[in-house]
């Protein structure tokens, strides 16, 4: 009883302190903001006071088995719940954003006008989908690798919540007009102070599950799961030192300005990228891929290698994103050399994900979900030769500021952190509600093929947008005079801001059968369908083939009557050896 | 925690032994990094290695270090310019020998000054006036037509462009300021249409009226100071001229009833201090070009309320 | 492989079983990069050019910075021109690192949807700006910018300006004493061609003071950005020999 009240004293205070903040506001947006964290206070409390089990009361709702007392799942499914809803509202955001500049009259209010919506797209799909599909994988994986029950129950459930309430409030303070104005450090003092505490109880968490392990090795995916969590944790404090105009309101100033300004800021921004969306993600690889595809990790030793190399090297790589500004010039040179030296490091992620796949290729033909993450290293394989190419300083000479970054970044983040995030996702659900499968694969499928068509509809645009903006920028007559005026550049670039969004809308759709699927899962329903791998049998072609014909492939797979079509190997099938 | 051990196994699929540790069912293979791997890592070290002694890099006490070839991103932007400024220099010293109201003697100057002057209009002006130099009606005139504002040869274009007009805070601009008739009380509602009428009768967009009438007393008491006695407007003070049929704020009743009440007083940036004097008289040749182009001779209208000004 | 990884390999095997171990060198190994490329900036000499011209935003000026960050304005327009033959060519001189000294936060961008700004002060009058800010297409057809009409409709509300400036004080900004004591006044009499400026113009030189939006009753956010947008890249006189000096001087930079 004693704890229920010292909990409930807590809240209370939550909730005075809150309301007083509010009251004593100096600026509007502020007290609308401290009214979301007294109303989430408020939630707190009566669930601290009242004697209902809201964790059966989740359960009931999620349709979630009982804890069978093996590993602490629950906060895992909220998580996979929270990914897939968040991924849907940024990915909206990012379709709407997209149409807003192909067509600005949708810029009708200042709410939703594209400099308050961009930070709530970025944030969205990467803090909120990103971020969610982290936090659970990681309680996930670390339980599992390390046989071990989550440590600190309590405390992961505060992060859980903890983490939403920080993305309620920066979401809802970009549309307030609430911001920093860094790019991907948008949310203000208060938002990064309460993101501090939530983050700090995230590595105790982590770090706890995985003193308590009965394992003797730390699996590597948990080496990358907690570089990545230290360094989130040393980027984030360091970026938003700041000093508040006043303790009610929502302003404050960076202490760092100008130049210092700009690179504390890169080496954030870019480090964001290296750690959330690569340490991160490659985590999630190293422990999916190799489950799902029943395979051995390809190399012991490349990963040891990678994993170092990769650490070291990304933090370095800041200044490339500041290349020919007032940033002097040594620093570009080194933020350029360090992301060449990245190449490989980073690609031996995507070698040790993809060779695990050796003696298992005949998955990618049958298996969506291995193809996803086939798809996911393809991706991270390309956006990551194309990071180190960017940063040489000629050619970032031309991409920098132009729509080339973008298609970049999309390629990395709708490609890899996408794909392998939607594969994570399509392996936990069933074994989370303990389903006996997926509500359909082939849906599964669908999803594969909207989202790999619309990134090369996303990626293809922006890299002819930027590099059309970039030469048009640069462009000198026969008389040595620039030819282009600005607002003929942007003019330029207006079909390729229409297809872009059109990527973004089949993404989007994939999206949408991803969420319903997931939630037919959920709910514990199975589409009746045909599997998507059967042995083909066609009695016409089994027989020898002669002449032109023996050099053609060897036959599909038959499609069976009212199926949906059969998906297109991305890889070419082994060459089966013909029985002697 | 106990320590148990696994054994490593020769994986079947691919004949590699394994390392020997298991999670979850996890298992490592021992295969060695890829040699191709490698040496691409090793070379991409050693071109990073060359680098840094070639270009600036290593932050030192109270310098980087300046790399053996000696550039620098300002450097070599100064290089190209000098390369540019070397080209062009003939060109530029002819532009600075010739002044500017002997620009027009020498075709071939004009011409290329010309050619400068359109890159530096599509740069500095279309924002206002344009990519077609047509302006913006109701805002920034249209430059293409031989009306003008403020006097129409090269001197007076190139004096509009370098001190621009009713730049705040700039002595030389061009500057004048019509009352506003109407909003402070100066002239009746009534009066202001009648005003209307009979400016509109000086283009010849009404028949003259009763109320024409009584707006051209209203005019010659009110309006010939800086309109001119036939409405011709004064350069000087770069009020318009009212008989022609270019209308920068509209000449419809409402829009001249508009601007009899609540007076314009349209501002451009003084460049003078933006651009150098040779893009200026670049930029003058340009718009003097677009086809309403004054020479010196043309006759000016005779300014009823002159003023001594050293403004051209 | 050689004897030497393999022993690295049988070392690794203790990091892997100690996550104290683990933490901590992973730590120290992120750690080292941003050290080292951060630090010497705040030693290095040359780091920021040593021109004259530089000093605080005012108020209002100030005010419509709030305003450009508040509306995610550094997501579409850089403030860095590079060195580079075209854009000196289309926006003008190269930017400085001395003239973001006193930005916090810096706002130099990452995209160029729409032009440069660094230069923009000057360059267009009051009046263009706010028409263009009101509805841009009607002074340039192809823009994909959104409409701030709401900006002149609305009072500028800057809350505790001294407090805003005592803020700024603390990172850095050298406001006086004067200035944070003064600058509700100061705020105001930029705005107001007909109010006393005071020695406003001593304390922030070539700062410009009249109506920014062309209501001379109202001071509106309009207002405020306007002369934010008009003051930016004037203060320091680049192309004057005193910094054209200066930036011939650099090495090692």
């Amino acid at each position: 009883m004693d704890t229920v009240l010292a909990r409930a004293g807590v809240w209370l205070a939550a909730i005075l302190i809150a309301i007083v903040a509010s009251a004593m506001a100096i600026d509007q947006p502020f007290a609308i903001q401290m009214i979301i964290v007294a109303l989430a206070a408020f939630a707190g409390l009566c669930v601290t006071l009242s004697r209902t089990d809201y964790d059966a009361v989740a359960r009931g709702i999620l349709r979630a088995p009982a804890d069978p007392g093996q590993y602490d799942d629950d906060p895992i499914r909220w998580g996979m719940i929270a990914t897939v809803f968040w991924g849907m509202a940024g990915f909206l955001a990012g379709l709407y954003i997209a149409l807003e500049l192909a067509f600005p009259v949708l810029n009708f209010s200042e709410y939703v006008n594209f400099g308050r919506l961009r930070p709530l797209h970025t944030s969205a799909v990467i803090f909120a989908f990103g971020g969610n599909a982290l936090i659970a994988t990681s309680f996930y994986v670390v339980q599992r690798t390390c046989r071990a029950r989550l440590a600190f129950p309590g405390l992961a459930r505060f992060v859980f919540w903890g983490y939403q309430l920080f993305i309620v409030l920066a979401a809802s303070g970009y549309l307030l007009g609430i911001t920093q104005g860094k790019e991907y450090a948008e949310p203000e003092w208060y938002t990064d102070w309460w993101l501090t505490i939530v983050w700090l109880s995230y590595a105790a968490v982590f770090v706890g599950t995985i003193v308590r392990r009965t394992e003797p090795h730390i699996y590597v995916a948990n080496w990358f799961y907690l570089g990545f969590i230290l360094t989130v944790a040393m980027l984030h404090v360091v970026n938003n030192l700041d000093v508040p105009v006043s303790f009610v309101g929502s302003r404050s100033f960076p202490l760092f300005g100008g130049v210092q300004g700009a690179l504390v800021q890169w080496w954030y921004g870019h480090n964001a990228v290296g750690f959330f969306l690569t340490a991160g993600f490659l985590a999630m690889m190293y422990y999916f891929v190799p489950k799902q595809a029943e395979r051995p990790i390809y190399s012991y030793r490349l990963s040891i290698i990678h994993f170092w190399a990769l650490i070291f090297l990304y933090i370095w790589a800041g200044p490339h994103h500041l290349h020919y500004t007032a940033l002097p010039d040594w620093a570009q040179t080194l933020g350029m050399v360090f992301s060449l030296m990245l190449w490989m490091p980073s690609w031996g992620g995507m070698i040790n994900g993809l060779m695990t796949l050796n003696g298992a290729w005949d998955k990618v033909r049958t298996d969506p979900i291995i193809r996803m993450m086939v798809m996911a290293l393809a991706f991270y394989g390309m956006a990551t030769f194309e990071g180190p190419m960017m940063s040489i300083k000629s050619v970032n000479s031309l991409s920098h500021y132009t729509d080339w970054t973008i298609g970049h970044v999309h390629s990395g983040a709708l490609g890899w952190n996408g794909m392998i995030t939607f594969a994570a996702i399509y392996y936990l659900v069933p074994r989370l509600w303990q389903r006996e499968r997926l509500y359909s694969l082939r849906w599964v499928n669908w999803h594969f093929w909207l989202a790999t068509v619309g990134i090369v509809f996303y990626a293809s645009s922006m890299w002819v947008a930027g590099i059309t903006q970039g030469l048009m920028w640069r462009e000198y007559g026969a008389d040595g005079y620039l030819v282009n005026t600005f607002a003929e550049t942007v003019a330029a670039v207006h079909p390729m801001f229409v297809l872009r969004a059109v990527g973004g809308l089949l993404y989007l759709t994939g999206g949408a059968i991803m969420a319903a699927n997931v939630w037919l899962t959920i709910v514990g329903r199975l589409r009746d369908e045909v599997p998507m791998h059967q042995a083909a049998y066609d009695p016409e072609k089994d027989r020898p083939l002669t002449g032109g014909l023996a050099r053609q492939l060897p036959a599909r797979v038959t499609e069976q009557p009212g199926a949906e079509p059969a998906p297109q190997p991305i890889l070419p099938a082994p060459e089966l050896e013909p029985a002697e | 925690m106990t320590d148990k051990k696994h054994d490593p196994r020769i994986d079947e699929a691919t004949g590699v032994e394994t390392v020997g540790h298991e999670w979850d069912g996890i298992e490592e293979l021992n295969n060695p990094l890829p040699r191709w791997w490698l040496w691409s890592f090793y070379a991409t070290i050693l071109f990073a290695l060359g680098y840094v002694v070639a270009y600036p890099a290593i932050p030192l006490a109270h310098r980087a270090s300046a790399g053996v070839l000696g550039w620098t991103s300002r450097g070599q932007l100064a290089g190209e310019t000098a390369l540019v400024a070397r080209e062009r220099a003939p060109l530029m010293a002819r532009l600075a020998a010739t002044p500017i109201e002997r620009l027009e003697a020498d075709p071939e100057l004009m011409r290329a000054a010309v050619t400068g002057g359109r890159a530096a209009f599509r740069a500095n002006c279309v924002a206002c006036h344009g990519a077609g130099a047509a302006g913006v009606v109701g805002h920034y005139p249209n430059l293409n037509d031989d009306d003008w504002l403020w006097g129409g040869n090269l001197k007076q274009i190139e004096y509009t462009i370098t001190h621009g007009i009713r730049q705040p805070g700039h002595d030389q601009t061009r500057t004048s300021q019509m009352p506003s008739f109407g909003r402070d009380g100066i002239l009746a509602p009534a009066q202001v249409q009648d005003v209307a009428s009979f400016v509109r009768t000086l283009s010849r967009l009404e028949r003259p009226s009763a109320s024409s009438a009584r707006g051209r007393e209203l005019f010659a008491a009110n309006c010939v100071a800086c309109h001119g006695t036939e409405g011709n407007g004064n350069r000087q003070l770069g009020a318009p001229n009212l008989t022609d049929a270019i209308w920068l704020y509209g000449g419809s009743r409402d829009a001249i009833v508009n601007s009899v009440t609540n007076a314009h007083a349209g501002v451009m940036p003084a460049w003078g201090g933006t651009l150098d004097l040779a893009t200026i008289k670049m930029l003058a040749a340009y718009v003097h070009s677009l086809g309403g182009g004054e020479g010196f001779t043309a006759p000016q209208p005779a300014p009823s309320g002159a003023i001594a000004d050293a403004r051209p | 492989m050689t004897a030497a990884p393999s022993k690295l390999l049988e070392n690794h095997k203790k990091i892997e079983r100690n996550v104290s171990l683990l933490a901590l060198f992973a730590f120290v190994t992120v750690a080292i990069g941003g050290i080292i490329e951060v630090a010497p900036l705040f030693w290095i000499d040359n780091t920021i050019e040593k021109v004259k011209g530089m000093r605080p935003y005012t108020p209002l000026e100030q005010a419509g910075r709030d305003i450009y960050v508040r509306e995610g304005c550094y997501l579409c327009h850089s403030q860095m021109i590079r060195p580079f033959r075209d854009e000196v060519e289309r926006y003008g001189h190269y930017s400085l690192a001395a003239e973001s000294m006193y930005d916090h936060p810096f706002q130099w961008g990452s995209k160029r949807t729409g032009p440069d700004l660094a230069r923009v002060g000057g360059r267009y009058s009051d009046e263009w700006h706010v028409q263009h800010l009101t509805d841009p297409r009607s002074v340039v057809p192809e823009s994909v910018m959104p409409t701030y009409a709401f900006l002149s409709k609305r009072e500028l509300s800057a809350g505790d300006v001294a407090a805003e400036l005592t803020a700024l004080r603390r990172v850095g900004v050298p406001y006086s004493k004067e200035d944070i004591v003064r600058a509700e006044e100061d705020l105001r009499a930029q705005a107001d061609p007909d109010a006393k400026a005071g020695d406003l113009l001593k304390r922030y030189p070539k700062a410009q003071v009249r109506d920014f939006d062309g209501d001379p009753s109202r001071l509106t956010e309009m207002d405020a950005l306007v002369a934010y947008l008009q003051v930016l890249g004037t203060m320091v006189d680049v192309n004057g020999a005193a910094a054209q000096e200066e930036l011939a001087r650099e090495k090692g930079r």
